[in-house]
C-alpha cells in the first residue's frame, strides 16, 4: 500500500502529487492461457502532467495494457498504481467508478453511443463520474467552445455527424469529468490529414489548460515530435513478441 | 438511466424491434383471448338456464338434447308425442312443464312454439324469472312474444306484424306468409340465448303448418282465421319439455321414470349434470388450447431474446464506450433487460387493445351464431396473473443476451473484436 492511503483524501487522490502511472513487476496473462504471458513490465513510470507517445505495433500488448490502465483486466501479479491508487485493491465496482471520475478515453473510432444524442452522450459520462447537472452545463458549453463545436451539434444524434465531428465530440466527453489521466488510442488514425492536424492542435491545447496526464497511443511517428517522451511498448514489455493479436 | 438508453436504442431499431413487439402481442392475444372466452363461455352456458330439473326430449346424447333446448344449438333428433307428454306432465310429482316445440325461425333467428308457462317458470342467471320490456305474453292465435335481441336487431315494436319461415336458413325459399304473426311482448334482455328467440303459442305453430305437409305449402289451401279457430290445433308432437319437480328429492325418481317410459324411446337429464358432462368434454379442447396459447408466447418470447441477443455481437463498440465512460457491467446487462421488458409491455398493451376491440366484434357474432354471450374484456386477478407472468417470463428470457453482453463487457472490456 502506497504511504499517502487514499481513504485520508476525499477526492480519493492522496495529497502528495504521486505519479500518474506508476508500474511495478506487472505480469498479465488471460485466463485459461497461463503459459502466454502477455505483458511483463518490470518498471513503467508517467509523472503527472507527462505527454507520452505510446508506440505499440499490432501484438505488442497494447490493447491490454489500456484494458489494464483503465481498470479493466486486473494484473496476475506485480502493481498498477493510477494517481497512487493501486487497482488491484479495488473492487471491479470501484474500479469502474475509479475510471468513470479519472480517466478519460478516446478511441480510434466510434466513441460515442450512435443512437443517444451529443448531449445525452455527454451526460452518460458525466452520470457515471458523479458530477452534478449545472457543473456539468458548464463544462460542456466551455469544452464545446475550445473544440470548435458549435451549438447546432449538441442536440444532434452522434450517428449524424462527421468522423471529425465524432472526435470531437469524444474528446469532450473523454474530459467532461476532468480527469487526471487522458488516455487516446490511436484517435487520429480515422482521420484526413488535414482535420488530424487541426484535432492534434486542439487535443494537445485543451489538455494543456486542463493539465491532463496524456498518454497518446499511436504506431504514425511523425506526430512524435508534440510529445515530451516517446516509449516503445515492444522496449517496455518483456513478453514482447507475443503472438497475442491487438 | 439504462431505461433511458434502452428507449433510444430500440428506437434506433425500429423495424426489428417492431416485429418483435407485435409477435408478442399476437402470442398475448391468443393467450389472454383463449382465457377470457373460455372464462366468458362457462359463466354464460351456466347462467343459461336455472330452476328447472329435468329436461325431456327423445332419446339421444344428454349434451344434444341440453344444447338443442336450451342453447338452440343443433336439432332434435326425433320428437315427442303429445300424448306421451300429457301423461308425464300428469305425474304427481309433476309441479310444472313448459313444452318446447322448435323448427321454424324468422329471418336467422328461431321461433319456438310453447306455452304461457315459459314465462312464468323458466328462470336463468341467479334465478330471475323472466319479464317483460313491453306488452305481454301471447293470448291469440297469431301473437308473437319475441326476444330483447331480436327487438333490438330487427327493429320490431309492438303491434308490428311478422312472417315466420320454415326450416332455419337465414333466407328460407318457404315462408309462412299466409299467415303473419302480431308482436304483443318484448322480453327484457337476459344476455342469454333467449334474447334471441321468437316465441308463439303451441297452437300458433300448429296452425301454421295445417296447410302444409312435408315442409311445403299444398297450393291453393288456404284457411281464414276463423276458419283455423274452429279446428283442433292441439299439436301431435313437440319437441322437448322442461319439468319442474315439487320436491327435488324426486328428480331421480322421475328421470328413471322417464327414461324406463315404455310407449316411446326417451331421455330425461338434469341441466345440472349435463353443464359437467360438457365442460368435462371441453376441458380437453381448453388444456389443449392453453397449452397451445403458451408455446406461442414460449415461441415469440425465445424469438426476442434471439433478435436481442443477435444483436449483441453488433453492439461490442457500444459496450466498450460503456465500460470506457465507466459504466459497470451490470448497467449494461439492465440495458439489455429494458429493452426486452419495453418490447415485452408495448405487446402487451397493442395485445389488450386489440383484444378489447376484437371482443366488441365477436360479441355479437358468437351471440347470433352460437348462443354464447362474452363480456367486454376486463382486467381481473387472472388477466393481471397472466400478466405477470409474461413479464416474469420476458425477464428470464430475457436472461440470455443479457447475460451475453454481461459477460461481453467484464472480458472484452475496451477492445472490439472480429
Amino acid at each position: 500500500m502506497h504511504s499517502n492511503s487514499p481513504r485520508n483524501s476525499p477526492s480519493g487522490v492522496p495529497a502528495t502529487i504521486p505519479d500518474a502511472v506508476r508500474i511495478n513487476g506487472l505480469h498479465f496473462s488471460y485466463p485459461g492461457k497461463v503459459h502466454t504471458v502477455v505483458l511483463a513490465i518490470p518498471e513503467w513510470r508517467v509523472a503527472r502532467g507527462d505527454r507520452v507517445f505510446l508506440k505499440g505495433p499490432s501484438g505488442s500488448g497494447k490493447s491490454t495494457l489500456l484494458n489494464l490502465l483503465a481498470g479493466i483486466l486486473v494484473a496476475n501479479k506485480g502493481t498498477i498504481e493510477i494517481l497512487g491508487q493501486n487497482l488491484s485493491a479495488l473492487s471491479a465496482r470501484a474500479r469502474d467508478r475509479f475510471r468513470a471520475a479519472h480517466i478519460g478515453i478516446v478511441f480510434q473510432q466510434f466513441n460515442l453511443i450512435p443512437y443517444l444524442s451529443v448531449l445525452d452522450n455527454i451526460r452518460l459520462a458525466a452520470h457515471f463520474g458523479k458530477k452534478d447537472r449545472t457543473d456539468l452545463d458548464l463544462t460542456a458549453r466551455q469544452l464545446f467552445d475550445m473544440l470548435e463545436l458549435d451549438n447546432t451539434v449538441i442536440t444532434k444524434k452522434a450517428s449524424d455527424l462527421s468522423v471529425g465531428q465524432q472526435q470531437r465530440v469524444a474528446i469532450a466527453r473523454a474530459l467532461v469529468n476532468a480527469p487526471e489521466i487522458l488516455i487516446a488510442d490511436e484517435p487520429t488514425s480515422a482521420l484526413d490529414s488535414d482535420t488530424r492536424d487541426a484535432f492534434m492542435q486542439m487535443l494537445l491545447e485543451i489538455s494543456k489548460t486542463q493539465g491532463n496526464t496524456l498518454i497518446f497511443v499511436s504506431h504514425d511517428t511523425a506526430l512524435a515530435p508534440h510529445f515530451h517522451h516517446v516509449v516503445n511498448l515492444a522496449e517496455i514489455n518483456q513478453a514482447g513478441g507475443s503472438q497475442h493479436v491487438c | 438511466m439504462f431505461v433511458k438508453v434502452a428507449w433510444h436504442s430500440l428506437l434506433n431499431r425500429k423495424y426489428t424491434v417492431l416485429l418483435a413487439l407485435i409477435s408478442v402481442a399476437i402470442s398475448t392475444f391468443v393467450l389472454l383471448g383463449v382465457e377470457h372466452i373460455r372464462h366468458e363461455a362457462k359463466e354464460s352456458f351456466s347462467k343459461t338456464v336455472s330452476g328447472v330439473d329435468l329436461i325431456v326430449g327423445a332419446r339421444t346424447g344428454q349434451l344434444n338434447l341440453l344444447l338443442y333446448s336450451i342453447f338452440r344449438i343443433g336439432n332434435a333428433t326425433n320428437n315427442i308425442s303429445w300424448q306421451s307428454y300429457r301423461e308425464l306432465a300428469a305425474d304427481p310429482k309433476v309441479a310444472w312443464t313448459i313444452p318446447i316445440s322448435l323448427g321454424d325461425s324468422h329471418r336467422g333467428y328461431r321461433v319456438m312454439g310453447t306455452t304461457q308457462d315459459y314465462f312464468t317458470h323458466f328462470r336463468f342467471g341467479q334465478n330471475t324469472p323472466l319479464s317483460f320490456a313491453q306488452g305481454g305474453p301471447f293470448s291469440q292465435l297469431f301473437d308473437v312474444v319475441i326476444g330483447a335481441e331480436v327487438a333490438k336487431k330487427l327493429g320490431y315494436r309492438l303491434h308490428d306484424s311478422i312472417v315466420l319461415a320454415h326450416g332455419l336458413g337465414q333466407a328460407s325459399f318457404s315462408i309462412h306468409d299466409d299467415n303473419p304473426f302480431r308482436v304483443t311482448g318484448i322480453l327484457r334482455a337476459t344476455g342469454t340465448p333467449v334474447d334471441h328467440a321468437l316465441y308463439v303459442s303451441l297452437a300458433g305453430m300448429e296452425a301454421i303448418h295445417l296447410n302444409w305437409k312435408d315442409g311445403v305449402k299444398i297450393p291453393g289451401r288456404q284457411m281464414a282465421a276463423h276458419e283455423l279457430a274452429a279446428r283442433d290445433l292441439t299439436p301431435k308432437s313437440i319437441t322437448a319439455f322442461m319439468v319442474g319437480l315439487k320436491s327435488k328429492m324426486a328428480t331421480f325418481h322421475v328421470q328413471r321414470q322417464v327414461n324406463q317410459y315404455q310407449k316411446e324411446p326417451l331421455l330425461a337429464m338434469l341441466p345440472g349434470i349435463a353443464l359437467t358432462e360438457l365442460w368435462q368434454m371441453m376441458s380437453v379442447m381448453e388444456n389443449t388450447l392453453r397449452l397451445i396459447s403458451i408455446l406461442v408466447l414460449f415461441s415469440s418470447l425465445l424469438g426476442l431474446s434471439t433478435m436481442l441477443l443477435s444483436s449483441i455481437r453488433e453492439r461490442q463498440r457500444e459496450i466498450a464506450v460503456l465500460r470506457a465512460i465507466g459504466a459497470p457491467p451490470f448497467f449494461v446487462f439492465l440495458i439489455i433487460q429494458s429493452e426486452a421488458l419495453l418490447i415485452s409491455l408495448g405487446g402487451i398493451i397493442v395485445a389488450m387493445f386489440a383484444l378489447t376491440m376484437g371482443i366488441l366484434f365477436a360479441q355479437t357474432f358468437l351471440a347470433e351464431n352460437y348462443g354464447i354471450f362474452i363480456n367486454h374484456f376486463a382486467i381481473n386477478h387472472q388477466t393481471l396473473g397472466i400478466l405477470g407472468t409474461i413479464v416474469v417470463s420476458t425477464g428470464v428470457l430475457g436472461l440470455i443476451p443479457s447475460l451475453s453482453a454481461y459477460r461481453m463487457s467484464l472480458h472484452h472490456g475496451l477492445t472490439v473484436r472480429g
